[in-house]
């Protein structure tokens, strides 16, 4: 999961990262409020920044500054709603504006290619880290991170001296890594970034603006990450989905899919694409993965969310039988179909379904003499694609 | 021959009482595994039967090991106590650990693969993977074993149903040994481990890679191919219309920015002559066509 910005400066805050004041508004009413706690006394002017989860917020009009709480009530009224790349703005952040001397980079996250973690520092911050490895690689210092050690004191001076940080600050940004390390490690994060890392105008060291990316597999240990979850911009399906333990993602075409396996499934979601190139273009509705197991209560969620989505014309059931064979599945589904009725759903949309593997033919058997006249079988998964395809397209 | 899992390797399961790990040690039993008992320290002493078999229970890996000479062991714990078992199975100077559990948080996955990296005496297979299986000779994880027969292709996958789907494809044509690596972001072994010892294995004749979206894993073992591997291999790989910035089920499926889609797989495979079929079944019909033309 990836946090919006005042999320991570509160992580930050919470394990002593340095960071300046900062609130969160939903409201013009409540930016002001916030922004008369937080304009300094005597002068001065906070900033108002749209939360969302995409960068180029600034280029894009997503963050203003304000001199009076009346200024920061009216900026935020411009702010709240807007659009930016696809995401709707429902939360501005006021902080203080700070007189920035120096803007540099540091990151640490998890390393896939080495299967460790890296830490990365610049001294050229405020640029998107993607473009500055592009134009000044060797402004960008990568320093692997064990994953047993982690950064101590002596790590965190090692990536300091790489970066490049000024000598002035050298104790002020070691502290502050190995305070960002505690974030890493203590919240379950794939991903820590601060960018900038600033020296401001009085010469201490602050986290400016951050990303952090959590670990879903520790929320059983971080129960305080439940909190985090933007529920306002979640799509409706996939939060019911979410609550009924199924893993399913939304995605914008016509042909509901359901598999067995994460890899299948991607798998069905490439050759309905292919497929749907010959009927106008339909393309897979979702990815739904009901695990290895296929078990009929689960079917039976699966289909209540896809049939749940109004976008979907058919729908297509790829399962391979393994560990549970096909006349189980089929079992499933028919019980599935049988369940949802007793919801009260209506389930008019046809249904492609292919098994294979264990007891394929069994599993045939019994969805033939169980005669649902939405189901149709077919053989192949290449097949049965191009069949729901077909059944989407007219 | 095979692949570090052979007819003599000679197998424990670490949470063998648990109901996963119950229901697949009586399969792996089944289907002619040489499993020799389990690990659970708070039932040490103990023992269960699994159709007729009487298996005993011990309280630590090592001790397993030195009363029944086991060389392999299988994590079913579960993910918040899975860092420990692998631990514990590395101590004990395992060979081969295969880690079938899912969701475990990646830090602790980072810290147990170093762990077992250090210690230089144990192979991770894993974790959240379906585990290995050399056909009629043993089976360790969760793999079906009725879907296929012995022979001379090499297996390896980040997918579980994918690589039972393949099986099943060829299963007239036989395997050597599969392999399920997982699709977490940081895994044990990986394709590149097992091309090299599907190379070096001289009852392998082909191999099967498959793939899909997210890190550059398969860009990495295009290059090793290109270098080191003189058996055929052909290719799939799952995901081409995956949508950037969503997770596809494995932690590890997630396209972001340019980096980790399907298409740059393919290219970077068939770069090195690797043959890429479009769908599974064409992927089958590429190896099927390369087995039976030579």
């Amino acid at each position: 999961m990836d946090l919006f910005e005042y999320q991570a400066r509160d992580l930050f805050e919470k394990h002593g990262v340095p960071v300046l004041g900062g609130a969160v508004a939903e409201t013009p009413e409540q930016a002001r409020a916030a922004a008369e706690r937080l304009l300094p006394e005597g002068g001065g002017r906070v900033v108002v920044k749209a939360q969302v989860k995409t960068g180029g917020r600034g280029k894009a009009g997503g963050v203003k500054l304000a001199s009076s709480a009346d200024e920061a009530e009216q900026v935020s009224g411009q702010i709240l709603g807007m659009d930016l790349k696809g995401h709707t703005v429902h939360r501005v952040m006021i902080a203080p504006a700070a007189a920035i001397d120096a803007e540099y980079y540091f990151s640490v996250l998890l390393d896939r290619a080495n299967r460790t973690y890296l830490a990365m520092a610049s001294r050229e911050g405020g640029m998107e880290i993607e473009q500055l490895a592009v134009e000044k690689p060797e402004a960008l210092a990568r320093i692997p991170v064990d994953a047993l050690t982690g950064i101590d004191e002596a790590k965190a001076r090692e990536i300091t001296a790489a970066g490049g940080f000024p000598e002035g600050i050298a104790d002020q940004v070691v502290a502050a890594v190995q305070r960002l390390w505690d974030v890493f490690v203590k919240e379950d994060a794939t991903l820590v970034e601060v960018n900038p890392l600033v020296r401001t105008a009085d010469g201490r060291v602050v986290a400016l603006d951050g990303k952090v990316t959590l670990d879903g597999n520790a929320d059983f240990r971080q129960a305080e990450h439940a909190g985090l979850e933007d529920e306002a911009s979640a799509d409706p399906l996939e939060a019911r989905a979410k609550a009924k333990g199924l893993n399913y993602v939304k995605l914008d075409g016509e042909v509901g899919i359901i598999g067995n396996g994460a890899g299948l499934v991607m798998s069905t979601l490439d050759v309905v694409a292919y497929a749907g190139e010959a009927h106008g273009g339909v393309k897979p509705a979702n990815f739904l993965d009901i695990g290895g197991g296929a078990s009929a209560e689960v079917m039976a969620d699966g289909l209540e969310i896809v049939l749940g989505d109004p976008s979907v014309r058919s729908v297509f059931v790829n399962v391979f039988g393994g560990i549970t064979s096909c006349d189980a599945v089929a079992n499933g589904i028919v019980s599935a179909l049988e369940m949802l009725k007793g919801r009260g759903e209506n389930v008019a949309k046809p249904l492609v379904v292919r098994l294979d593997g264990n007891n394929a033919e069994e599993g045939r058997r019994i969805l033939d003499e169980a005669e649902h006249d939405v189901v149709e079988m077919v053989d192949t998964m290449d097949g049965a694609a191009e069949r729901a395809a077909q059944l989407a397209a007219t | 021959m095979a692949i570090w899992l052979t007819k003599d390797s000679k197998v424990v399961v670490q949470g063998m009482t648990g109901s996963e790990g119950s229901k697949h040690t009586r399969r792996m039993l089944a289907s002619g595994t040489q499993l020799v008992g389990g690990v659970n320290p708070r039932k040490a002493g103990t023992s269960v039967d699994v159709d007729g078999t009487s298996l005993p229970v011990f309280g630590g890996v090592a001790e397993a090991m030195k009363e029944t000479g086991a060389d392999v062991s299988v994590v079913f714990v579960p993910p918040a106590f899975t860092k420990d078992a692998v631990v514990e199975a590395v101590d004990a100077q395992i060979p081969l650990c295969v880690v079938i559990t899912e969701g475990i948080p990646v830090h602790d996955t980072a810290a147990f693969y170093q762990y077992a990296v250090n210690a230089d005496t144990t192979r991770i297979i894993g974790p959240n993977c379906p585990g290995l299986i050399s056909p009629g000779l043993s089976n360790a994880g969760i793999i079906p074993a009725d879907i296929t027969s012995s022979g001379r292709i090499g297996l390896v996958s980040k997918s579980g149903t994918l690589t039972y789907q393949m099986m099943y494809e060829l299963r007239d044509i036989g395997f050597s040994t599969c392999v399920g690596i997982g699709g977490d972001p940081v895994i044990g072994t990986t394709h590149i481990d097992c091309l090299e010892a599907f190379e070096a294995d001289p009852d392998t004749d082909a191999i099967v890679m498959i793939g899909e979206i997210g890190g550059d894993a398969e860009e990495r073992a295009a290059a090793y191919i290109s270098e080191h591997v003189t058996k055929p291999v052909v290719g799939y790989v799952a995901g081409f219309t995956a949508p950037e910035g969503k997770t596809m089920g494995h932690a590890g499926a997630i396209v972001s920015g340019s980096s980790g889609t399907a298409a740059a797989k393919q290219e970077a495979l068939e770069a090195v002559g690797v043959r890429v079929g479009k769908t599974p079944s064409e992927t089958a019909r590429l190896m099927r066509e390369l087995m039976t033309s030579a």
